[in-house]
C-alpha cells in the first residue's frame, strides 16, 4: 500500500473498450411510457447516434424560452448500433429537470443529447473481452437503467457468463422493466434476479420490507470467492454503502465498478 | 445549435457569473467515483513526487509540518454541478515542488485505489493547486478523497485526484484513468472541456 507510485497506473485496469466518440445530437422523442407511478421511459430517435456500449450514459440539455439551460446525465437502457436510444427517468419531487422529463415530455418533442459517455461503467460480451468471471449487478431504484442495458446485451449475445442482479426498490410498483426482466430471466443467457423491497413488499413475501443490510447483501450476491465483477449503480448513498460492504465481504475493490447518481 | 425545449421553463434564473457554462449550483457535495471508496490510514499514508532522477517523499507528520494554506475557491464537477466559496486547507504544490528539480512538463497524479489523472505541471504551480486534507473545517471525508486529495480548482474536479498518494513527472502528456475513459485530456470548465 505504501510503496511509491511508479509510472504505471496500478489498479483499475482502465483498458477502455472501443467506444464511439461522443458528440451533440438532436433527439426526437419517439414514444414515452409510464414505467412506474414515479418514472417514465423515453424512447429517442437520434439520427447520427454512433451506437453505445451497455452501461454508458448521455447528457440531456434543456433550453427555456429565455435561453436558460439545464443539463443532466442519464444512463442509457439500450445498447448496440441502433439509433433508437432508451432512457428511464425517476422524478425527484423538487428537481428541476426530472419532473419535466417524467411528466411533460411527449412524442414529437426534440431534446439535445450529448453522448455516448463513459467508457468504464460498461459491459461487453465475454466473446469480445475474454473475461469469463461471473457478473454481479446491484441496483438501487433508477440505478437499474444501465444494469438493465447490460443484462439485455448479455441475453442478446447469448453470453454464457453467469449474471445476477440484486435490485433494491421501494415497492413492487417501482420495478423498472418488469416484463422485460421476466423475459431476460427466461432467456438462454443465465440471469438470476433478486428483488429487495425497502418500503412495501408483495403480499406473502418472506422478508419484511427494509433497507438492504450487509447480511442480505451477502446472501444475494456471488461470493467473493467466485471473483465476480460487480457493477453498482444508484444514489450516491446507496452505492457508497453497498460498495463499502462488498469490500468488507472480501470483494476485490478493483473488480467493483460504480456509478453514483447523486443525492444522499 | 441549441433550440428551445417545448414546455421547459427551468428553475434557477440568477445566473451567477462565477458559474461556468452548463453548470448548476448545488449546496450538497456530490461524489464522482469509479469504484469503492478506499480506506487510507494516515499512519500508512505517504506522498511521493517522482522525477526523472529520484523521489521526494513525506509521511503524514512530515506533511503536516509543511506550510499550510487556507483556500477559498469554487469547484466544478464534470457532471454539471458547481459549488461556490468552498473552504479547504492544504499544502500548496509550490511548497511541495520547492526542492524538486525536473525537466519534465507533465504530471500524472496517482491515487490509493489505483486511479490516475494527468495535469500539466504549470497548471499546478503558482498558487493554482494544493494537496488538501481539510474541507469546511473538518478532516476530509474518505468519500470526498480523504485523508488527502489534490485540489486543482480551475480544472474540472476529477483532476483533483481523491486519495492522492503521489505525482509522477512525465516527459509527455498522457491520459490518466479518467481521461482514458472518456474525459477530456485537459478539463477547463470555462471552455466546457468535459469529454473528448
Ligand atoms: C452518470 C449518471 C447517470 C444518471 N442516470 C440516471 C437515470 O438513468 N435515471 C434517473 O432518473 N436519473 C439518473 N441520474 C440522475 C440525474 O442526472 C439527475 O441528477 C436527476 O434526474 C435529478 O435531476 P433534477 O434536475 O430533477 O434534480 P435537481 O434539481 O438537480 O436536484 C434536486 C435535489 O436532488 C438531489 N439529487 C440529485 N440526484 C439525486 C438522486 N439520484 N437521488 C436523490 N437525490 C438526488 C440533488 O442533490 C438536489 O439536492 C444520473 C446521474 C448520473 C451522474
Amino acid at each position: 500500500m505504501s510503496d511509491a507510485p511508479t509510472a504505471q497506473a496500478v489498479a483499475p485496469s482502465a483498458a477502455p473498450l472501443a467506444v464511439p466518440r461522443s458528440g451533440w445530437h438532436v433527439a426526437t422523442v419517439a414514444a414515452t411510457h409510464r414505467e412506474t407511478p414515479n418514472a417514465t421511459r423515453i424512447e429517442l430517435d437520434v439520427p447520427g447516434w454512433p451506437g453505445n456500449a451497455a452501461g454508458q450514459h448521455l447528457d440531456v440539455r434543456l433550453t427555456a424560452p429565455d435561453g436558460y439551460q439545464a443539463t443532466r446525465s442519464y444512463s442509457i437502457a439500450s445498447s448496440g448500433s441502433s439509433t433508437r436510444v432508451v432512457l428511464a427517468v425517476d422524478k425527484l419531487p423538487d428537481g428541476e429537470v426530472s419532473p419535466y422529463l417524467v411528466d411533460d415530455v411527449r412524442a414529437g418533442d426534440m431534446l439535445e443529447v450529448h453522448g455516448p459517455l463513459g467508457a468504464f461503467f460498461v459491459w461487453a460480451p465475454a466473446a469480445d473481452t475474454g473475461d469469463h468471471r461471473p457478473v454481479q449487478l446491484i441496483a438501487g431504484g433508477s440505478g437499474v437503467v444501465p444494469l438493465y442495458a447490460m443484462a439485455h446485451a448479455h441475453a442478446d449475445a447469448s453470453d454464457p457468463t453467469p449474471f445476477r442482479l440484486l435490485y433494491s426498490v421501494r415497492t413492487p410498483d417501482d420495478v423498472y422493466f418488469d416484463d422485460e426482466f421476466a423475459t431476460l430471466v427466461d432467456a438462454a443467457a443465465p440471469l438470476q434476479l433478486d428483488v429487495v423491497y425497502t418500503r412495501r413488499a408483495p403480499e406473502g413475501w418472506a422478508t419484511a420490507p427494509g433497507r438492504i443490510m450487509r447480511e442480505a447483501l451477502e446472501a444475494a450476491v456471488f461470493p467473493a470467492s467466485e471473483r465476480p465483477r460487480v457493477f453498482v449503480c444508484g444514489s450516491t448513498g446507496f452505492v457508497e454503502r453497498v460498495a463499502d460492504w462488498l469490500v468488507e465481504l472480501g470483494h476485490d475493490p478493483r473488480s467493483i465498478r460504480t456509478e453514483r447518481y447523486g443525492g444522499a | 445549435m441549441s433550440f428551445i425545449t417545448r414546455g421547459f421553463s427551468g428553475r434557477g434564473r440568477e445566473r451567477d457569473d462565477r458559474l461556468p457554462p452548463g453548470q448548476t449550483l448545488v449546496t450538497d457535495f456530490p461524489v464522482l467515483s469509479a469504484g469503492p471508496t478506499p480506506e487510507v490510514d494516515t499512519d500508512d499514508w505517504e506522498f511521493t513526487i517522482r522525477t526523472e532522477t529520484g523521489a521526494h517523499s513525506w509521511n503524514w507528520d512530515e506533511f503536516m509540518a509543511l506550510k499550510i494554506d487556507d483556500v477559498d475557491t469554487d469547484i466544478h464537477c464534470v457532471t454539471h454541478w458547481s459549488k461556490l466559496g468552498t473552504r479547504w486547507r492544504g499544502v500548496s504544490l509550490d511548497t511541495l515542488f520547492e526542492d524538486v528539480e525536473t525537466q519534465y512538463d507533465y504530471v500524472m497524479a496517482h491515487s490509493y485505489g489505483g486511479y490516475t489523472t494527468n495535469v500539466p505541471l504549470d497548471e499546478l504551480l503558482d498558487g493554482k493547486a494544493w494537496v488538501a486534507f481539510e474541507f469546511d473545517g473538518e478532516p476530509l471525508d474518505p468519500e470526498h478523497g480523504g485523508p488527502a486529495r489534490l485540489l486543482v480548482p480551475h480544472l474540472y474536479f476529477w483532476k483533483s485526484a481523491k486519495w492522492v498518494r503521489g505525482l509522477v513527472m512525465m516527459d509527455q502528456d498522457e491520459p490518466g484513468f479518467w481521461e482514458q475513459n472518456g474525459y477530456h485530456i485537459h478539463g477547463d470548465p470555462w471552455k466546457e472541456e468535459r469529454y473528448w
